[in-house]
C-alpha cells in the first residue's frame, strides 16, 4: 500500500512538472482545429467549389499526413503519452508496425480483387 | 554481508524488481493496454473500408452522399454536418483535458464544470450522428440497403444510385458502403455512448466525495484517456468516410 501511495505521489509531481497546463491545452486545441480548417479549406475549398485540385492519391495522402499529425497531437498531448516513460511510449506504439504490414496486405488484396474477382454490374454515369 | 549489498544493488535499476518501472498506476496501464488493442479493432474495421474501395472498380462520392444538415437543409451543403460533429468531438476531448487537469490540482469544483461539458459535448455529438442516421435511413440506406434495394432494372439501379456517384454506378459498391458506414459509425457511436456513460458515472463519484476522500482525482484521467481514443478514432473515421 505505502508503494502504491507512492508511485500516485510520484506521479502527481510528475505530471505538475512537465505535464499539460492550460494554457498548453489551448496551444493543442489550436492546433488541432487550425489542421481540420485547413482540411475543410481543401476539401470544400479548393476541390468542391472552385475545383483547383482534382481527387487523388496525392490529395489523399495529403488527407492522411494530416490526419496523423492530428492524431500524433491527440495522443501526445491529450492522452500525456509524450510525457511517460520511453519504455511504456514504446510498448504502447511499436506493435502498430502490425497495422502497417495489415495496411499493405490487405490494399494489395484489394487491388487484385478488382482485377481478377470483378463480377458485379457497373453502369456508366451520364 | 557481501552478498546482502549485491541483492541491493540489483534493485537500483528501474527493471530489477522492487519498483515500477513505468511510475504509471496499474488501473490506467490496463486502460492503455485496453486501447491500443481497441485501436486494433477499429483499424481493421477501417483497412476492411480500404480493401473494400480498392476492390471495387467504382465507389460513392463523399460530397454527394454527406450534404445534408438536418433541420437546415436537405441537400446542397457537403461535409458542413460533419465539420460541427468534428468540432463538437475536438470541443469535448478538451473540456476533458482540462478536468483531468483540474483534477491534478484537486479541485472539485473545475472538474465538475469540466466534466459537465464534456457529457454534453459527448450527448451532443451522438444527437448528430443519430440526425445523420435518420437522414441516410431516409433516403435508403441501412445494413444491406441502398436505395437501389428491390429493383431489377439497370436504368431503375442506375437512377436511384445516380445522385451519390460522379463516376461509374455500382449497387455493390453503395451496398458495401453503406454496410460499413452503418458499422464503422456505429461502433464508433457505440464508444461514444459508453464514454458519456462512464463520464457521468465519474462525475457522480465526483459529486460524491469519492476521489477527494480517495486524495487523488486519478480516475478522471483513465475515462479521460478513453474520451479522448473515441476523439482519436473520429479523426480517422473523418478522413477516409468523409474525405477521401
Amino acid at each position: 500500500m505505502a508503494n502504491h501511495d507512492h508511485t500516485l505521489d510520484s506521479h502527481d509531481a510528475h505530471a505538475h512538472g512537465e505535464g499539460m497546463g492550460v494554457k498548453r491545452i489551448w496551444q493543442v486545441f489550436g492546433i488541432l482545429l487550425f489542421i481540420t480548417a485547413i482540411e475543410f479549406l481543401v476539401a470544400l475549398g479548393f476541390v468542391h467549389h472552385w475545383h483547383i485540385v482534382a481527387k487523388g492519391p496525392a490529395l489523399y495522402a495529403f488527407y492522411v499526413v494530416l490526419t496523423l499529425i492530428k492524431a500524433y497531437y491527440i495522443v501526445a498531448f491529450f492522452m500525456h503519452l509524450k510525457f511517460e516513460k520511453k519504455s511504456f511510449i514504446i510498448s504502447c506504439s511499436i506493435v502498430f508496425i502490425f497495422i502497417i504490414y495489415f495496411i499493405v496486405l490487405m490494399l494489395i488484396e484489394g487491388g487484385y480483387l478488382l482485377n481478377h474477382l470483378q463480377e458485379h454490374s457497373v453502369y456508366p454515369n451520364k | 554481508m557481501d552478498s546482502l549489498s549485491k541483492l541491493d544493488e540489483v534493485k537500483t535499476t528501474p527493471w530489477s524488481g522492487g519498483r515500477e518501472p513505468w511510475s504509471i498506476e496499474y488501473g490506467k496501464i490496463m486502460m492503455w493496454f485496453f486501447l491500443v488493442s481497441d485501436a486494433f479493432t477499429f483499424s481493421s474495421f477501417l483497412i476492411y473500408y480500404g480493401a473494400q474501395k480498392f476492390a471495387q472498380p467504382t465507389w460513392i462520392d463523399a460530397d454527394k452522399i454527406f450534404q445534408s444538415i438536418p433541420g437546415i437543409a436537405d441537400h446542397g451543403q457537403p461535409l458542413v454536418f460533419v465539420g460541427i460533429m468534428t468540432f463538437i468531438l475536438i470541443m469535448s476531448s478538451v473540456t476533458m483535458v482540462l478536468a483531468v487537469e483540474a483534477g491534478h490540482r484537486n479541485s472539485k469544483k473545475e472538474v465538475v464544470k469540466w466534466m459537465i461539458w464534456t457529457i454534453l459535448g459527448g450527448i451532443a455529438f451522438v444527437g448528430c450522428q443519430a440526425l445523420e442516421w435518420t437522414h441516410l435511413h431516409h433516403v435508403g440506406f441501412w445494413f444491406g440497403q441502398n436505395p437501389a434495394t428491390g429493383l431489377t432494372d439497370p436504368a431503375a439501379i442506375s437512377a436511384a444510385l445516380q445522385p451519390y456517384f460522379t463516376h461509374d454506378i455500382s449497387y455493390t459498391a453503395a451496398l458495401q458502403f453503406s454496410n460499413l458506414f452503418f458499422t464503422i459509425t456505429g461502433f464508433h457511436g457505440f464508444h461514444v455512448t459508453v464514454g458519456i456513460i462512464l463520464n457521468i458515472i465519474i462525475l457522480c463519484m465526483v459529486l460524491n466525495n469519492t476521489f477527494e476522500k480517495r486524495g487523488t482525482y486519478l480516475m478522471i484521467e483513465k475515462v479521460g484517456l478513453y474520451w479522448h481514443f473515441v476523439d482519436l478514432v473520429w479523426v480517422f473515421v473523418f478522413t477516409f468516410f468523409y474525405l477521401i
